[in-house]
């Protein structure tokens, strides 16, 4: 393998590492979306006035690439309403009120599992998605011939700023990975696991050591990473953990890897252990707004605004109010949103935490070039998607940026250099798309 | 919550980097040349600096006023440019030939282009390049208030000693003498990470290298070479210029080792005595070429489609 991948020393800001991790009490009303996850949103299987307990599915899968969805409360469906989610996509949400109880489904019961499609269609029945934020179908990605697997990887690098929730998995919940990894190993054939963890991050890689040591069947193995943004993103992992590159349009599966997240992992473990979907989720609830930032267990559909009071309020009006990490994190215009599947963090962040300098003229410092991990020239693109130029936005191979935000963060004049990425992805698709129908 | 806060496309944090901070840091850096400057040349050298700056930053608000655009003066730039104008000239040069070099510097080079990153070449470099044919007294050395040295090296029969070279004691532009002040202020400027060391190091490198040769494998002249004419000023604070030099390190070797090279033609083979400001200047204009050809390989660049 070569030099490691460039990219940028953000703050770490991980004070909620120390704190202890809470539960937050039932809350009232739960709000969940039928679309937590990439591909088609869910169909709503209950009604209004329906009485639903923790576990009970409340919305199945429609399509090879969506996700089962179930209640995280045990009460009555009050409504299935339009929603707005925090990115901005609209779909149907199940609106619950909790009796208090928190009664599991009767049909709740550890699955069997004899087989590689046993255990595929456990992990589809558990509703797990990529819980490090993108929220693909866990089922999907383990739905291969096992002669292609040669390593598992799981992504414990958990570079955002503020976040810490995976930290708190691999403290935490180290015997339902156990669980997870032997089930992959006995049916996936899974005979080499990585776990990338940056080298700052002494806590995860102690608990995440004893783990590998205790097993003893397969080859586990912690790969320490740089701390340096952005070690989470999938394709800079591979290439740290194995020295192996994806080129444009390949999937990891393509060069022998799986990529899993540490929690991704955990939830697993968890429904082969006790039969419980995906119904809640620990969430790092941070940002100087916060009065006392910590790690929180909810029941998914839980309203951020229920997050932060359980974190004793918060102390100001804040600038930002974010889902997920500071670098690619959705920032939403205030508290009513509900947490779903992959919500790892919720932040307010103060007005100084949030401060963008002023948007100046482009000095051609090349900051932004010799900063992005993939070595594209976030300048070039720009240029050339404000010249609506799809031939050498292809050429610059904007469609391989990840959009992981380092040029934005480096950029002396705060150029809106990622955000153009983005758009210039689109541009480009769809230009594609065009060309396309004319054949 | 009432109000609503602010959505905006990540990400929502910022280096907190800026335009000003970066062209502060060059001012601070240059801070220690101006001093010696003052000290060599005496106190007319800190009235050339002070009307080159002031007649930088009038006119880039002027023009900035006359356009209706945006005013820019605050990012510090015109400050930079107008610093190292002022640090290229001779001590005894007449002020108003001082604002018309601002004005060509500011006005002609950099805002009818499009202001700050826009420009093709480099302000400073260029205004002095189009004074020293236009006035011949910019061409003309200054000398050292306290001295017995009697011209600038690069014209004389004699050199002065390495020490006089080191601290500045000769003939040369108000800024160009001092080559420990130079130093200090080009290692304050890769310590903060306002420029990187390819440039300055292949440039002054190749120019010792080739004297190095041309004087007959002697080092000490060679030495005296380097520190000589307006080396040690272009290759740290001039050559370094964002806009107009490669971004990739490659590019910046490239751009360094062809300044040093041209440097020595002219020196050795060309009828003006320095050949500094016309090498950068000529580089300048390669520069978008050399950032073509040295562009980075995209990771996930190769394999079938």
């Amino acid at each position: 393998m070569g030099a490691y991948l460039r990219g940028i020393h953000t703050p770490h800001r991980k004070s909620t590492k120390k704190s202890p991790v809470i539960r937050i009490d039932i809350p009232e009303t739960v709000t969940i979306p039928m679309s937590m996850h990439i591909g088609k949103p869910a169909v709503p299987t209950v009604k209004s006035g329906d009485l639903v307990k923790v576990g009970t599915k409340i919305g199945i899968s429609d399509g090879y690439i969506s996700s089962d969805i179930y209640s995280s409360v045990s009460g009555k469906v009050v409504k299935l309403t339009d929603y707005l989610m925090y990115n901005g996509a609209t779909t149907t949400a199940v609106v619950i009120e909790s009796d208090g109880e928190m009664t599991p489904d009767s049909s709740i019961t550890p699955p069997t599992i004899n087989s590689q499609k046993d255990l595929v269609d456990a992990v589809k029945e558990a509703g797990i998605v990529g819980l490090g934020g993108a929220g693909f179908p866990t089922y999907v990605k383990l739905n291969v011939d096992p002669e292609r697997i040669d390593y598992l990887i799981i992504n414990g690098a958990e570079c955002e700023p503020y976040v810490t929730s995976d930290t708190v998995t691999m403290s935490t919940r180290t015997d339902d990975m156990i669980l997870a990894l032997k089930a992959l190993n006995r049916y996936l054939g899974v005979k080499n696991v990585i776990i990338g963890i940056e080298k700052n991050n002494k806590k995860a890689a102690k608990h995440m050591k004893e783990m590998a040591a205790s097993i003893n069947d397969f080859s586990v193995k912690i790969q320490s990473l740089p701390d340096v943004y952005p070690q989470g993103g999938e394709k800079v992992l591979i290439y740290h953990t194995t020295g192996r590159k994806i080129t444009a349009n390949k999937l990891p599966i393509d060069v022998g890897c799986i990529v899993l997240n540490c929690t991704t992992i955990a939830a697993i473990g968890t429904y082969l252990r006790t039969g419980m979907p995906l119904v809640e989720k620990c969430v790092t609830v941070e940002g100087g707004a916060v009065k006392q930032p910590q790690n929180v267990i909810a029941p998914i559909g839980t309203s951020i605004k229920d997050l932060f009071d359980c974190c004793g309020g918060l102390t100001e009006q804040p600038a930002k109010i974010v889902y997920g990490g500071p670098m690619m994190g959705i920032s939403v215009p205030n508290s009513d949103f509900s947490i779903i599947k992959n919500t790892n963090a919720v932040l307010a962040l103060t007005k100084k935490e949030a401060k963008l300098p002023k948007t100046t003229a482009c000095i051609r410092c090349g900051a932004c070039v010799n900063t992005c991990p993939f070595s594209l020239a976030p300048v070039s693109i720009a240029e050339a998607y404000t010249k609506k130029n799809a031939a050498i936005l292809t050429e610059l191979a904007v469609l391989s940026c990840m959009e992981c935000g380092c040029c934005s963060f480096v950029c002396p004049a705060n150029r809106p250099l990622v955000q153009l990425n983005k758009l210039a992805k689109q541009f480009v698709n769809e230009e594609a798309k065009k060309e396309a129908q004319k054949q | 919550m009432s109000s609503l806060t602010k959505v905006m496309v990540s990400p929502h944090i910022h280096s907190g980097k800026s335009t000003s901070g970066i062209m502060g840091d060059v001012l601070i850096s240059l801070l220690p040349t101006t001093v010696a400057g003052t000290l060599i040349f005496g106190w007319r050298a800190l009235l050339v600096v002070a009307v080159s700056v002031l007649s930088s930053v009038g006119f880039e608000a002027l023009f900035n006023y006359i356009i209706k655009k945006e005013q820019t003066i605050s990012d510090l730039s015109a400050a930079v440019t107008g610093l190292l104008l002022a640090l290229n000239l001779s001590v005894d040069i007449p002020l108003w030939q001082c604002v018309i070099g601002s004005l060509f510097a500011i006005v002609v080079v950099k805002c009818l282009f499009g202001g700050i990153g826009k420009n093709l070449v480099n302000p400073a470099i260029t205004a002095r390049v189009f004074m020293v044919i236009a006035f011949s007294s910019v061409a003309l050395p200054s000398f050292p208030i306290d001295s017995v040295a009697t011209a600038t090296p690069l014209s004389a029969e004699t050199m002065p000693s390495l020490l006089d070279l080191f601290i500045g004691n000769r003939g040369g532009a108000i800024g160009e003498t001092c080559t420990v002040a130079l130093l200090i202020g080009g290692i304050y400027l890769i310590i903060r990470r306002v420029i990187s060391w390819h440039i300055p190091v292949t440039f002054i490198g190749i120019v010792f290298i080739f004297s190095f040769f041309m004087e007959g494998f002697n080092a000490t002249e060679a030495i005296s070479l380097i520190m000589s004419g307006g080396l040690f000023i272009g290759a740290f604070f001039m050559a370094t210029d964002y806009t107009t030099s490669p971004s990739t390190p490659w590019g910046k070797v490239i751009f360094g080792l062809g300044a040093g090279l041209l440097t020595c033609l002219i020196r050795y083979f060309g009828i003006y005595p320095e050949g500094v400001s016309f090498a950068i200047l000529f580089m300048n204009i390669l520069t978008p070429y050399i950032n073509g050809w040295t562009r980075r390989k995209v990771f996930t660049a190769g394999g079938n489609k």
